[in-house]
């Protein structure tokens, strides 16, 4: 059911057109030089620059307040950047600029916001249909358009339910149907599985990776690794608004840690950041009652901690979660 | 499915979108940008009240009227008739024309006020409808319009039962409804300044019981202003509620109003200097 509702998708003639044209595969599609944004004395975004290639998710990742969701309002003409210029190369291959073009560039775009702003008052269909006319999509072409996009969204049964009676994921996949009413070429995605359950974040995810697959670009910030593990053909690690790393999640990790991960944890192994055996990794961290080994042949290391039965280790490859927290650091942040 | 799989391309034209010239500014004050993107948002608003509109019809009726049979035929029996321009009117009728500009004026405060903050604030969906091709520019118009509208509406329905109770039958009264659609207008764009700076419902209180309460007792709905003293009656003179008065009572009484031109002047210019100062308190509420 659900890939009837991507051919419904793909069939579409903007797409298509997009898909015979094979200049605007090489230029990227969103472009963002030295952005800068202020809010009086704070300086939220400093010198942000990165693009997207059609086809592709880029990922924002950074923690609480690290300029994430401003990025994204820049991007789409909610705010002014202080700095900076923001291009995007529309389906016609005009080179449109934020926020001077924001109304041609939004009508290409699909949003799913960090907070669901879904009428309470409409049944799902009717919260589609409205969603469309403000891209001034006539009705019959939105009564065409929304099985097919509740198909998608799991929401078939749900057509005339209002967002109240929906639970998280289907509220957030509402939000996401709602998103490509307008069959977007890019979209931008805040946060879109925070606050799921595990069953509901697959099942978006899944829905993404088909998006990705019939050539949709994606735009992504989030703080779950395995999310961004997932979905992202490239990351940006972004703190104080600034770009700590850029790359492939596997790119990333290789630069920046060391490939395998000793967690060490029981009676005794705070001492152990200090005993000799601390030279066995490249390098140790103490966290809370947790001493994390982080070194390229665990072996030995393993050898040794095995003579002190009282401890309990847990040994694993390194992932983005060790790289993010390397890269900004383990303090607790606003609101967390 | 299948059928819908193979949908046609759609054959209507896609909406054209003009590029805004100039440097992107920050200041609030500047011009506002519209276009017919504020056509959706205003049926959003239409459509979600079609869904509630016979209980909001009620309400929007049913006080206005209790307050004119509860002062009209109460109090009308021991005041008897009022002195208008030097002809007697009946208290009922000095009343009824007056209190159908504090309906408009109620009608499109609410919506202005509570309606649009829960749009604006609590169900963010001016969010959501910013993040299509529509600039808050417009959705501050779609909703001053709408707040107009929902003023007119109510001001038909009761121009409507007035009739039926054959309170007026002039048909001066069809100059009347521009009018009030113009005082709806008037106190919409007044009340999105405060919609803007609200961080909570109870912030409306201050503009109820500080603004338009007192307003109410001053523009003559109830009395004749010339009941006041002297340097009252001439700050009176300045209110907006008052010119809409005196714009819609001599109508009612089959009269023609007297200084048009300055009462006119006043709802317009008092409209178009609080819808831009909504406008750029609204842009700064949205670091837009």
């Amino acid at each position: 059911m659900a890939s009837e509702a991507l051919d419904l998708v793909a069939m579409d003639d903007e797409l298509m057109d997009n898909a015979t044209r094979p200049s605007t595969e090489t230029a990227p599609l969103l472009h963002c030089e030295n952005l800068v944004k202020r809010f009086g004395d704070n300086t939220v975004v400093q010198d942000l620059s990165f693009s997207i290639n059609p086809g592709e998710c880029l990922g924002i990742i950074g923690p609480n307040g690290a300029g994430k969701t401003t990025t994204i309002r820049m991007c789409l003409g909610l705010t002014p950047p202080d700095a900076g210029h923001i291009g995007y190369s529309s389906v016609h291959g005009q080179a449109l600029q934020m926020p001077q073009d924001a109304l041609a560039i939004k009508a290409e775009l699909g949003v799913v916001s960090q907070m669901d702003t879904l009428d309470p008052d409409f049944t799902c269909e009717e919260n589609i249909w409205v969603y469309g006319s403000y891209f001034g999509l006539g009705r019959d072409e939105l009564r065409a358009r929304t099985p097919g996009l509740l198909d998608f969204a799991v929401l078939a049964q749900k057509a005339n339910a209002r967002p109240g009676e929906l639970s998280g994921g289907m509220k957030r996949r509402l939000s996401l149907a709602r998103a490509l009413v307008n069959n977007p070429r890019l979209l931008v995605l805040d946060e879109p599985t925070t606050g799921l359950d595990p069953q509901a974040r697959h099942l978006m995810w899944e829905r993404l990776q088909q998006l990705l697959q019939v050539g949709k670009s994606i735009l992504l910030t989030t703080h779950f690794m395995d999310e961004a593990e997932r979905l992202c053909d490239r990351l940006l690690v972004i703190d104080h608004g600034r770009k700590l790393a850029e790359g492939t999640p596997r790119e990333l990790i290789a630069q920046h840690i060391e490939p395998e991960v000793v967690e060490v944890y029981g009676p005794g192994a705070q001492q152990l950041i200090t005993a000799p055996i601390r030279s066995r990794a490249d390098r140790a961290e103490l966290v809370g009652d947790t001493v994390f080994f982080y070194t390229h042949h665990a072996a030995s290391l393993l050898l040794e901690l095995a003579r002190q039965p009282s401890l309990r280790t847990l040994h694993r490859p390194a992932n983005l979660e060790d790289l993010f927290l390397k890269l900004t650091g383990r303090q607790i942040r606003e609101g967390a | 499915m299948t059928e819908i799989a193979q949908e046609t391309p759609p054959t209507e034209p896609r909406k054209r979108y003009r590029r805004v010239w100039g440097g992107p500014s920050l200041n609030p004050w500047r011009a506002p940008k519209l276009d017919g993107s504020l056509r959706p948002v205003f049926m959003r608003n239409f459509l979600v009240w079609r869904k509630l509109a016979i209980p909001s019809l009620v309400g929007n009726i049913a006080e206005p009227l209790i307050w004119l049979v509860a002062f009209g035929y109460g109090m009308g029996a021991l005041v008897g008739s009022v002195n208008f321009n030097g002809t007697a009117v009946p208290y009922l009728l000095f009343l009824a024309s007056g209190s159908i500009c504090m309906s408009a004026m109620n009608a499109a405060s609410f919506e202005a006020l509570y309606s649009a903050f829960s749009r604006m604030h609590m169900q963010k969906t001016w969010d959501g409808i910013m993040n299509a091709p529509v600039r808050l520019d417009d959705v501050v118009m779609a909703e001053m319009l709408w707040a107009a509208y929902k003023a007119l509406f109510t001001v038909t329905a009761i121009l409507g039962v007035m009739l039926v109770l054959g309170i007026s039958h002039s048909w001066k009264l069809l100059l009347a409804w521009p009018v009030l659609w113009l005082v709806g207008v008037t106190f919409s764009c007044i009340a999105l300044i405060f919609n803007a700076m609200a961080k909570g419902y109870d912030f409306f209180t201050y503009y109820f019981t500080l603004f338009l309460t007192p307003m109410m007792f001053l523009s003559g709905i109830y009395f004749p202003r010339t009941q006041l003293p002297g340097w009252l009656q001439t700050l009176t003179d300045y209110l907006p509620l008052t010119a809409a008065i005196e714009l819609v009572r001599p109508l009612f009484l089959d009269q023609w109003p007297t200084h048009v031109a300055s009462n006119l002047c006043l709802l317009i210019g008092v409209t178009v200097v609080a819808f831009w100062v909504a406008l750029a308190l609204t842009r700064q509420r949205f670091r837009a």
